[in-house]
């Protein structure tokens, strides 16, 4: 039961890559023009200075994953036990851009994801305070 | 293997002088490595005077020592009698990666025009999508610009989020110099004369060309230019003593670098640099070619240079006469020392003090500095 529970993750995984792969591309020429500089081309960030994106745990949370990139992060956070105060500033990117790019980061240097986020669904994250 | 290759280069050496100087040569353009310090004694102490700013850009003080800042977001922040008072009637801004309200500078004689310059990025002026970098002058008069008008205005618009430079100084003549990166085109704009970006630009107070401009005979030049080859220059000053304009820019990985600023010279950018692509590759592997300037210090790794003011008459009588530069990746104000312009001694100051995005000395001898997310700072001498 487990077994099959597994593979039909796996393929609908690989679905969502699939599809997905137009809003990969588009988000890595976003991700080299607007990210790259602080969070590196391998995702590895600085330790205490730069969350990496690579294997982090933070990323598993979309909803807080695209609100930070929508409105930026203020103030310390947490990525793999390491705490983070700094301030990233909101990039001014379009809704659609920023499907793109959390596309792109939730499925580079080893991370995977099952699902596709969409314009519509950035669209609907306000920013908490 | 290395010790191997070091020892029969002092065979080489020793036996022949020739390939010494050879080896001289080749090794011309590097510079003496001067490692930072970071003094655990502290003659200061940090204030902060301004509290609760997100990303402050730029500052200028006024005559009467009130203090404009932007914030990048798009505000122009009057702090006057401890009160933040946001200007009203500043054009919109277009906010996209690096770009927003960035510098700001008073005119020379603005006890009797009351005019300020300020530059930001900007969609409008264009029927294209994206912005591009755009210098603009006002009248400040009760808190409200006035006679707002558009000096100059980069082409072409780009959805690029990257390298809008920025900074405005004027040098004892009056000319106005101002800084545009290369808006992420780097292998197009910054060494084409045609095209706007990677520049350092020259004008009239009024926004003119003043005729002595070096490219003012050269057929479909951007006849504003006065320096090119720049990449991002995010820092600019004029030198108390001499006169000349000192700019720092933002290389790639490794390679930031300070320049004197020289009419129609080209420094170089992306012909030579001491950088790298972010992703290790090789940008080029020249590092000087002929015609190109060398600049007077480079940073590896990159610190991401912001704000540049020299220290002069100051309230710190040991720093009289060094340069003091924002970092924004470490998180310091660094202090850099020179003997016949070679940097010579290089110190951290308010370490770990947060991502420094501008620094200016103010008329009352006290260094500034606009940190973000955190606010304005003041470097107070212990007694």
């Amino acid at each position: 039961m487990r077994f099959i529970f597994l593979i039909i993750l796996l393929s609908t995984s690989s679905l969502a890559q699939q599809s997905s792969g137009d809003s990969y591309m588009r988000g890595q020429m976003l991700y080299v023009d607007f990210c790259v500089r602080c969070h590196l081309p391998d995702g590895t960030g600085e330790t205490g200075l730069i969350p990496p994106l690579a294997n982090a745990d933070f990323l598993q949370d979309i909803q807080a994953t695209v609100q930070s990139i929508k409105y930026g992060t203020h103030g310390p956070i947490t990525v793999n036990g390491v705490i983070y105060n700094n301030t990233m500033a909101p990039m001014g990117l379009e809704n659609d851009e920023i499907a793109d790019v959390t596309n792109y980061i939730l499925n580079s240097w080893g991370n995977t994801a099952d699902v596709i986020v969409t314009e519509a669904y950035v669209r609907g994250i306000k920013e908490t305070k | 293997m290395k010790l191997g290759f070091f020892v029969s280069l002092k065979i080489m050496m020793t036996r022949y002088f020739s390939y010494f100087f050879l080896l001289q040569v080749l090794f011309a353009c590097g510079q003496p490595d001067v490692t930072i310090s970071t003094p655990d004694h502290k003659s200061y102490t940090i204030e902060v005077i301004v509290p609760d700013l997100e990303i402050p850009w730029g500052m200028a003080f006024l005559p009467d020592n009130s203090l404009l800042i932007t914030e990048k977001e798009g505000q122009l922040i009057h702090f006057q009698n401890g009160q933040k008072i946001t200007i009203q009637n500043v054009p919109n801004t277009y906010v996209r990666g690096q770009g927003g309200l960035m510098g700001i500078a008073i005119h020379p004689n603005y006890k009797d025009n009351n005019t300020i310059y300020f530059t930001q990025s900007t969609s409008a002026h264009s029927d294209e999508s994206g912005g591009n970098t755009a210098l603009y002058r006002a009248v400040l008069k009760d808190n409200t610009l006035q006679n707002v008008s558009l000096l100059y205005k980069a082409k072409p618009n780009t959805k690029k989020g990257v390298h809008f430079g920025s900074r405005i100084v004027f040098d004892n003549d009056g000319y106005l110099y101002f800084t545009i990166g290369d808006r992420g085109n780097r292998d197009v704009n910054p060494q084409d004369l045609t095209r706007d970006g990677g520049k350092v630009y020259r004008l009239t107070d009024n926004g003119k060309i003043p005729t002595d401009n070096p490219f003012v005979d050269v057929s479909n030049a951007k006849t504003a230019i006065y320096s090119y080859g720049h990449r991002n220059p995010q820092g600019m000053a004029k030198h108390p003593v001499t006169g000349e304009i000192w700019t720092h820019e933002h290389g790639p990985r490794g390679g930031d670098e300070i320049n004197i600023i020289q009419a129609g010279k080209n420094y170089g950018w992306p012909k030579i640099t001491y950088g790298k692509n972010y992703t290790g590759t090789v940008i080029t592997k020249n590092k000087a070619l002929p015609g190109l300037e060398q600049p007077l210090y480079y940073w590896i790794p990159s610190i991401a240079p912001s704000g540049m003011a020299f220290v002069h008459n100051s309230a710190y009588a040991d720093w009289n006469g060094s340069l003091v530069v924002g970092s924004l990746k470490f998180n310091y104000l660094e202090r850099l020392t020179f003997e016949n312009n070679r940097v010579v001694y290089r110190e951290k100051i308010a370490n770990e003090i947060g991502r420094v995005r501008d620094v200016v000395l103010g008329p009352n001898g006290f260094l500034y500095l606009a940190v973000e997310n955190k606010g304005i700072c003041k470097i107070v001498p212990n007694p």
